[in-house]
């Protein structure tokens, strides 16, 4: 008998990886051993490099298209693709991070998250200057797992990417420095209602290996054709959706969204409305397109009603909110539903314009989003951020290029033409049309125009209101944060002005192996 | 064409002509209060220098062969089976209205540096003056009916804004907006005009449309020729849309001589004369040419001359002489050349009057009662003599600017043979004998007979500025028709255009007809001596009159029809639609918006706050997904 066979690994093909991987091993270590006079700005260089050298190398690599590792990873043009905006994502959430000029206590991070809330000692430290790095390499391996999730090629890989992008998520949603209370809170329910869904998505994947025998896509794929609608393997395939619905926020896995994104630390918030939702439906295409593309009539009618039921319930809900953070949160739900009809417009083979626009989406969605957190940090009463709405009413007196910003981030969220909003949901509609799902696609314009009212609402109320008497003070944000907000800002208009390149990029990269 | 042959020397800057106006308008509406001292001096320049450019150009362009030459700028819109061009078509025909429009232009800028010398909104205006002039010259210099649309609206925007120049006055906005809404008819008919060669022929340009009109179905030519038309009518006032232009006398009075009088308002006859393979094709639409033409001289001349405001006289005379032009361009070929010369007489001593008439309101405090004039003669001796230069030239006065080119154009009517050509030529003739009344009348109040003038006013002579265009004008007045008519023939020049004009056989000896018009010219000078000039004027216009005078002081109840025909049923309308849009539509839209609040907020109480009720949520969509793919499956 053979010892255990290496598997052929090409280092290259997986230095995306690698870099974010390393950026958290050595955070660790900076942790343990650096003074911490000094843990704050390495951490953040490192943080940094090691996103900004991923996105390097998914560029360096771009035309790749292998399976390596044993045929564990497939590294083609949607995995590079995506990979590299995770890790802009990425980069510029480690930036939201490092943003020392707007709390008093120069971070919006907690000083000790292990001392009880509420106590003494939390009180004293509330106020205090000291700040925790712990969050640079959990955000690090967070990413590592993101894009490891978009290049899995084997149910487990995929499995471990998930809860290797889950955990420190959930450490990171219990960070607030401010309202400590609702930040754990937050943490708990994400933890436990994670923990919930992976399980669904593990007896999942057990059904699956009992029905084919593998955990491999390809050999899922294959074993697909030949029994046909088993009953395990199609069981297997919704638990499996299950598990990576709830990632995606797709409604009715929703429930955690609005409290989890309220509680979190909004820049915390930022980076798991965007990074998260790009790797979730990384591994959805993966999984729906490569393991069971041959089945697609098992799970097209289920794609279809999830994406219905996403995209009602979040422009419904989002009506009724009064808080910036949860009326984003259902906007994000809405969003998931859209990016559904895009995963509709798909052919059987993957082919069809269904998987570049879903990707030009989640692109176009991730920047839009990150720069809409991104302000919501700004705008400060004394206990913090003031996300109520009724805060934020005639804020365009006190901040006009605040107020215009935010204007016309919500304007890309409710897809107005000349940003990029409208090019993605422009792409993603027709190619749902263009695959016969026209239903689908009116249902979404009709959510689209209930949502835009919810967006067009906070605008409104920025111009056209008075401002409250004791409303709350704009902080004038440091350098990490403006580069943020410039650089999505810019984004958003020019993939809504000029997005032939872009587009053509995602055409390029839409190629799926496995 | 004669396109083909290469564009070179200054005809390849043609674009220049419409570029250094706008250049001037853009510097000074974005420049703000920093331009505000020399801004008027460089909007006179620009538009100087678009002269000379437009005489350089037009001496070499008399050095080509068919004395045309066309200039391709940029792709205007190039989508799917439309692609316009935007390009500039230099002809003679274009050629004479570039040098009208910056020459005049230029001439009342110069003036205007005096009028609104005290005027706090100097720049603004300026600007406003620039961007008509560069607006006007792209109508006439565009190469494509979409071209001349965009300059068409350019030059209704800029009327626009310059009749409302003094906003704060109610009158001024108001007659702002009433030349605005009926431009707006008219321009629609324009645009469907437009619409409607584009889906026939596939094109605008006006090579591409002259060429294959011919190929068109009658009913069709005759669509395009009539919008057309309704686009000229609204454009120069013409009836039944002629009731803006006395309002927009609330301009500032260099506003009234360039645009509605000399320019903007002769855009009209310039869209009928340049379309004229068109109307070649529908003896229809040009037979409404001539009514709309004959009616409109009518009207204007037996209105003017019952109006006491000095400035609506000129008004109304300029509907009326515009209505000689639309008559001489509606008889076809062997009028063309007669109305774009009347044109440009006209663009001389209207003007010329106009600025006149601004002189002596200046002298006056800007009072424009005629009524409260009186005696200016000696008061004002440089505007009694150049706009008694223009009075004269206007009424046909024998071998002044007027009578070459009115009488052309009688005579062409007459030419026309039949009972049409009688009527047409008598319609004329009568014009001829009303306009020598209403402008007798108006130089009679004005600078004859004693004094009535307002207690405290002190006329004065305007500065040199204000006279040294008036004076310019006033030459050109005298001499515009003698050198347009027997030393530079136009009809010669404009030949490529229009081609060689058929020698008409005389209904009426030349001779016969000048001796004619003179006469009735003579009779209305006398008859307004008569009842005007004998008499003492009183300061306040009677009331105990005959009918006819009331209809006419009434402008022939021009608003009355447009009150009951159009802003009643408007009103009506508009009413309508807002209680259909408060109770249909808002309803509806209130009641899908109040359904979506509910339903939200009943839904949103599932979001507890309880991970247990949020497991159970989750728990249950599972168990719903897997339950339908496992009986979608096995059954």
């Amino acid at each position: 008998m053979d010892g255990v066979a290496a598997p052929d690994l090409s280092f290259a093909a997986l230095a995306p990886l690698l870099f974010v991987f390393g950026a958290a091993a050595v955070g660790v270590l900076v942790e343990a051993f650096a003074p911490r006079a000094v843990r704050h700005p390495v951490q953040v260089a490192i943080a940094l490099t090691g996103a900004v050298g991923a996105f390097v190398a998914t560029l360096l690599l771009a035309g790749t298209r292998e399976v390596t590792a044993g045929g564990a990873l497939a590294v083609d043009g949607v995995a590079l693709f995506l990979q590299g905006t995770i890790a802009v994502l990425g980069a510029l959430s480690v930036l939201l991070f490092s943003e020392r000029a707007l709390d008093p206590a120069r971070s919006a991070f907690v000083a000790v998250a292990s001392v009880p809330a509420g106590s003494v000692r939390d009180r004293e430290l509330s106020t205090d200057e000291r700040v925790q790095t712990e969050v640079y390499p959990l955000a690090s391996f967070a990413l590592g797992g993101m894009m490891l999730f978009t290049a899995a090629n084997d149910l487990l890989v995929m499995f471990v990417a998930l809860e290797v992008l889950s955990l420190p998520l959930y450490l990171m949603s219990g960070l607030a420095r401010r309202r400590r209370l609702l930040s754990q809170e937050a943490a708990v329910k994400y933890f436990l209602l994670g923990a919930f869904a992976s399980a669904f998505f593990l007896y999942g994947l057990a059904l699956v290996y009992g029905a084919t025998g593998s955990v491999r896509l390809s050999a899922i794929r294959d074993a697909a054709v030949v029994e046909g609608g088993d009953t395990l393997l199609v069981l297997g395939l919704g638990l499996l959706v299950v598990g990576l619905m709830f990632k995606a926020s797709v409604a009715p896995f929703h429930t955690w969204t609005p409290d989890v994104y309220q509680g979190a630390p909004t820049a915390v918030t930022a980076f798991m409305a965007a990074a998260t939702k790009v790797a979730a439906f990384g591994a959805v295409l993966r999984l729906l397109y490569v393991a069971f593309g041959t089945a697609e009539w098992t799970w097209r009618p289920l794609v279809y009603a999830l994406a219905i039921t996403s995209m009602v319930v979040g422009a419904v809900l989002g009506l009724t909110q009064t808080d910036v953070k949860r009326m984003l949160a259902y906007s994000s739900i809405a969003h998931a539903g859209f990016l559904l009809t895009g995963v509709i417009g798909l052919g059987a083979d993957g082919s069809g314009p269904g998987l570049a626009a879903t990707m030009f989406y989640l692109l176009a969605y991730g920047l839009t989003t990150l720069g809409a957190f991104g302000l919501v940090t700004l705008v400060r009463s004394g206990e913090g951020e003031a996300t109520h709405l009724s805060q934020w009413a005639g804020l365009a007196q006190r901040s006009p290029v605040v107020a215009a910003l935010m204007g016309l981030f919500l304007l890309a969220l409710a897809g107005i033409p000349l940003t990029s909003g409208f090019t993605g949901k422009f792409a993603v509609f027709r190619a749902a049309i263009e695959t016969g799902a026209w239903p689908l696609a009116v249902v979404a314009l009709v959510t689209s125009a209930i949502a835009a009212f919810f967006y067009l609402r906070v605008i409104v109320l920025m111009y056209f209101s008075e401002p409250a008497p004791e409303g709350p003070t704009v902080g004038v944000p440091g350098l990490p944060t403006t580069i943020v907000v410039a650089v999505t800002a810019a984004a958003t208009l020019v993939l809504g002005v000029l997005p032939g390149s872009v587009l053509d990029l995602a055409d390029s990269a839409a190629v799926l192996v496995g | 064409m004669p396109a083909s042959v290469p564009v070179d020397g200054l005809l390849s800057v043609a674009w220049l002509v419409i570029a250094l106006p706008l250049a001037g308008a853009a510097l000074l509406l974005l420049g703000g209060r920093r331009t505000d001292r020399w801004g008027h001096l460089l909007a006179t320049g620009t538009v100087v220098a678009a002269f000379v450019l437009a005489v350089a150009s037009t001496l070499q362009l008399s050095g080509r062969p068919g004395h045309a030459a066309s200039i391709d700028l940029f792709t205007f819109i190039r989508t799917g089976g439309l692609d316009v061009s935007a390009g500039l078509l230099i002809d003679p025909l274009s050629a004479v209205f570039m040098l009208l429009i910056t020459g005049v232009g230029a001439l009342i800028h110069v003036y205007s540096i005096g009028y609104m010398a005290h005027d706090s909104g100097r720049r603004r205006f300026f600007a406003y003056l620039n961007l008509f002039v560069a607006a006007m010259l792209l109508l006439v210099l565009g190469n494509s009916y979409v071209a001349l649309y965009v300059g068409w609206e350019g030059v209704g925007l800029a009327s626009y804004l310059l009749i409302a120049f003094w906003y704060t006055r109610p009158a001024a906005a108001t007659a702002a907006k009433k030349a605005f809404l009926m431009n707006r008819i008219g321009d629609v008919g324009l645009a469907l005009a437009i619409f409607l060669m584009f889906a026939q022929l596939g094109t605008t340009s006006y090579a591409g449309v002259f060429g294959e009109v011919g190929l068109l179905a009658g009913g069709t030519v005759t669509a395009i020729g009539l919008l057309l038309l309704l686009g000229a009518c609204g454009k120069s006032g013409q009836f039944p849309l002629q009731a803006w232009l006395p309002d927009a006398m609330e301009g500032p009075t260099p506003v009234s001589a360039l645009i509605h009088a000399a320019t903007m308002v002769t855009a009209g006859v310039y869209l009928i004369a340049r379309s004229a393979p068109v109307y070649d094709e529908t003896p229809t639409a040009r037979t409404v040419v001539l009514a709309v033409g004959a009616v409109t001289l009518l009207i204007g001349a037996i209105v003017g001359c019952a109006y006491d405001d000095i400035k609506k006289v000129l008004a109304y005379s300029t509907v009326s002489q515009i209505g000689y032009m639309f008559l001489a361009v509606g008889l076809g070929p062997v009028g063309y050349a007669a109305g774009i010369a009347h044109l440009l007489t006209h663009g001389f001593f209207k003007a010329g009057l106009f600025l006149g008439a601004g002189s002596v309101m200046h002298a006056m405090d800007d009072q424009v009662d005629m009524r409260r004039f009186g005696g200016l003669a000696k008061r004002l001796p440089v505007t009694f003599v150049t706009f008694g230069l223009g009075y004269l030239a206007l009424i046909g006065f024998p071998f002044l600017s007027g009578y070459w080119t009115k009488d052309a154009i009688i005579e062409a009517a007459l030419d026309r043979g039949g009972w049409s050509g009688w009527v047409l030529g008598g319609v004329a003739v009568l014009g001829a004998g009303l306009t020598a009344f209403y402008m007798t009348r108006l130089m009679l109040m004005t600078f004859f007979g004693k004094a009535r003038w307002t207690p405290g006013v002190h006329p004065h002579e305007s500065p040199p500025s204000m006279t040294a265009p008036m004076v310019v004008l006033a030459v050109g007045s005298v001499a515009a028709g003698f050198l347009l008519v027997q030393v530079f023939p136009l009809a010669e020049w404009l030949e490529p255009v229009f081609g060689e004009p058929a020698e008409a056989a005389h209904v009426v000896a030349p001779a016969v007809v000048g001796i004619v018009v003179t006469a009735v010219m003579t009779v209305g000078v006398l008859a307004a001596w008569l009842f005007v000039g004998r008499r003492e004027v009183p300061t306040t216009a009677p009331v105990r009159v005959s009918p006819v005078v009331t209809a006419a002081r009434r402008a022939l109840y021009a608003d009355t029809v447009n009150e009951a025909l159009v802003m009643r049923p408007g009103i009506w309308l508009t009413r309508a639609l807002v209680w259909l849009d408060n109770r249909g539509v808002d309803g509806v839209v209130n009641g899908a918006a109040a359904a979506l609040g509910g339903s939200s907020s009943r839904l949103g109480r599932a979001q507890t706050g309880f991970v247990r009720s949020y497991a159970l949520g989750m728990l249950g969509g599972a168990v719903l997904v897997a339950g339908a793919l496992v009986a979608v499956t096995t059954a």
